[in-house]
């Protein structure tokens, strides 16, 4: 059993040095379709980076009435805490409202005089709440709408927003199933250009493996070296576009910037430099062993 | 020792191959199937390597039905015979030596005992000095010569050529059938199917002529008449 794995590992690897037209194409296409999908996973990072920060960019206040205690704040905030939908609430005091609002109006001299004369703070302290998801906002605003608050809330400013959330909401919805469907559809593609590839090599190699099963040689001392050469063809792409894509996102990276503040695709690239790999390996090993079996099949019946 | 049993090979909708053909042979002995193109020869050594399936009739291998054995032992079944191919049939990614060692790994030999049958293999054809040749590095005769060794290395109990010198000059026709007769002398039965007239006239052992798939003669020590 073992000398025949040593032989089929041998024979694998001479039918990769030894066979250069097929074992090349089958390289070359595999680290296309490699980079096709490192670039689906950059495609998904990024998209998820937008939508986080698109996301991060929105909340809502609930305005405190003056009369509203400390305990009942308190309260108050903690209930919202408790609530599935809510990831985050902060107190903002009068006093801070005030400062944010004359340091966003600094240049609006008709604000700050109509300020002077009002003469006192006309701002209400509020409680800023930030949701997991967009779409979550309208239930944190029923919940809002309770009788039982209607004695510390003067008010929700969801209604004023709701427009410009909902419309975020809808392009977030919108890039997620644009990607889903273009990693679909990219992915598709890559799956059908390996296996049609490796089916031609396999074609290519039809008359060798008449010679071989009429001499004797079982399906499995057929299959393994062809296999063999699939996972070596898997791991060499893998190390191809591991190599190409280091100086690539470095260099598209700083030009990205440009469309995609913040999003930083080296980084992004080399923080999941392990899972980028294991996934190639797995695209590539897989799809070159399994696309092998399957084209092997026609040409193995007895 | 193998057997023919009314065999008939009829594809489809009704292009006879073979119709109605019996014969035996014995071990040991050497014979040929002679016949024009069409004739039903290379059909015949496909129903014997279970590369066909008959419409009817059987052919048995040491008393088995070949056509009943399993799938999975036919690979095991295939290497009691070594077969020699008019288009040689040797795997173009391997050296003369490693395609006639090829049989032996499939075998499960150790790589003491390959190396040792395989150099005196290619000795016994002289081509010991081009083992490390590629098929394509060869001439038509080195190659015949590569796949009667791969034929012969595992010792099968039956040896069949299928118009091995088809593309060969009359020199090395000449050199690839007296290998088969060596070989036969040393016990292993031989199917030799052929529309070579001096090979069959030289040899003077039993033919079987066929035409249009039909057994017309089978002599002792027949002589080539179409």
């Amino acid at each position: 059993m073992y000398i025949a794995f040593q032989r089929v590992m041998r024979s694998g690897w001479e039918k990769f040095v030894r066979d250069k037209s097929s074992s090349s194409a089958a390289l070359f296409v595999m680290v296309i379709v490699m980079s096709v999908a490192t670039m689906l996973f950059f495609l998904q990072g990024a998209s998820s980076f937008m939508i986080v920060s698109l996301e991060e960019s929105v909340d809502i206040s609930t305005y405190l009435k003056n009369t509203a205690t400390q305990e009942e704040i308190t309260l108050l905030k903690e209930e919202l805490e408790s609530l599935p939908e809510v990831r985050e609430v902060t107190y903002v005091l009068r006093e801070e409202a005030l400062e944010s609002f004359v340091e966003l109006h600094k240049e609006d001299e008709v604000i700050l005089e109509s300020l002077e004369i009002v003469g006192q703070n006309p701002l209400l302290a509020s409680l800023n709440i930030k949701a997991f998801s967009v779409n979550q906002y309208i239930a944190i605003s029923e919940f809002l709408q309770n009788k039982s608050l209607a004695s510390i809330i003067s008010g929700v400013d969801y209604f004023d927003r709701a427009p410009v959330i909902n419309r975020l909401s809808t392009l977030t919805a919108g890039i997620q199933n644009a990607v889903f469907l273009i990693t679909l559809f990219a992915g598709l593609i890559a799956i059908l250009v390996v296996f049609n590839t490796i089916r031609l090599t396999i074609y290519s190699s039809r008359d060798e493996i008449e010679i071989m099963r009429l001499v004797g040689a079982s399906n499995w001392f057929i299959r393994g070296p062809f296999i063999i050469q699939g996972v070596i063809v898997g791991v060499l792409a893998t190390l191809i576009t591991t190599l190409v894509f280091f100086p690539l996102t470095l260099f598209v990276g700083i030009k990205l910037q440009a469309f995609a503040p913040g999003f930083e695709l080296f980084s992004y690239f080399a923080n999941n430099l392990l899972l980028i790999v294991f996934l190639q390996l797995l695209t590539g090993i897989g799809l070159g062993v399994v696309s092998s079996l399957l084209a092997l099949r026609r040409y193995l019946k007895v | 020792m193998i057997q023919f049993e009314k065999v008939s090979k009829i594809y489809p909708p009704n292009s006879v191959a073979v119709q109605d053909v019996s014969f035996t042979i014995s071990q040991g002995e050497f014979i040929s199937l002679v016949g024009k193109s069409g004739a039903g020869k290379s059909t015949l050594l496909e129903l014997f390597l279970r590369e066909e399936f008959p419409s009817e009739g059987r052919v048995l291998f040491q008393g088995d039905d070949v056509h009943l054995i399993k799938d999975s032992l036919v690979p095991e079944f295939r290497r009691k015979v070594g077969a020699v191919f008019q288009d040689y049939k040797l795997l173009p990614n391997k050296t003369a030596y490693e395609n006639i060692a090829y049989i032996m790994e499939v075998m499960g030999a150790g790589e003491e005992d390959i190396v040792r049958d395989v150099s005196e293999v290619l000795e016994i054809v002289g081509l010991i000095e081009r083992a490390h040749h590629y098929p394509a590095q060869l001439s038509g005769g080195e190659k015949q010569r590569v796949a009667i060794a791969r034929a012969l290395i595992h010792r099968p109990d039956v040896i069949i050529a299928d118009e091995p010198t088809g593309n060969l000059d009359p020199y090395h026709t000449r050199d690839i059938i007296n290998l088969l007769i060596k070989i036969n002398e040393l016990g292993t039965t031989i199917m030799l199917a052929t529309h070579n007239k001096e090979v069959i006239n030289r040899l003077g052992k039993r033919v079987i002529t066929l035409d249009g798939g039909r057994l017309m003669r089978d002599e002792e020590k027949g002589k080539f008449m179409i």
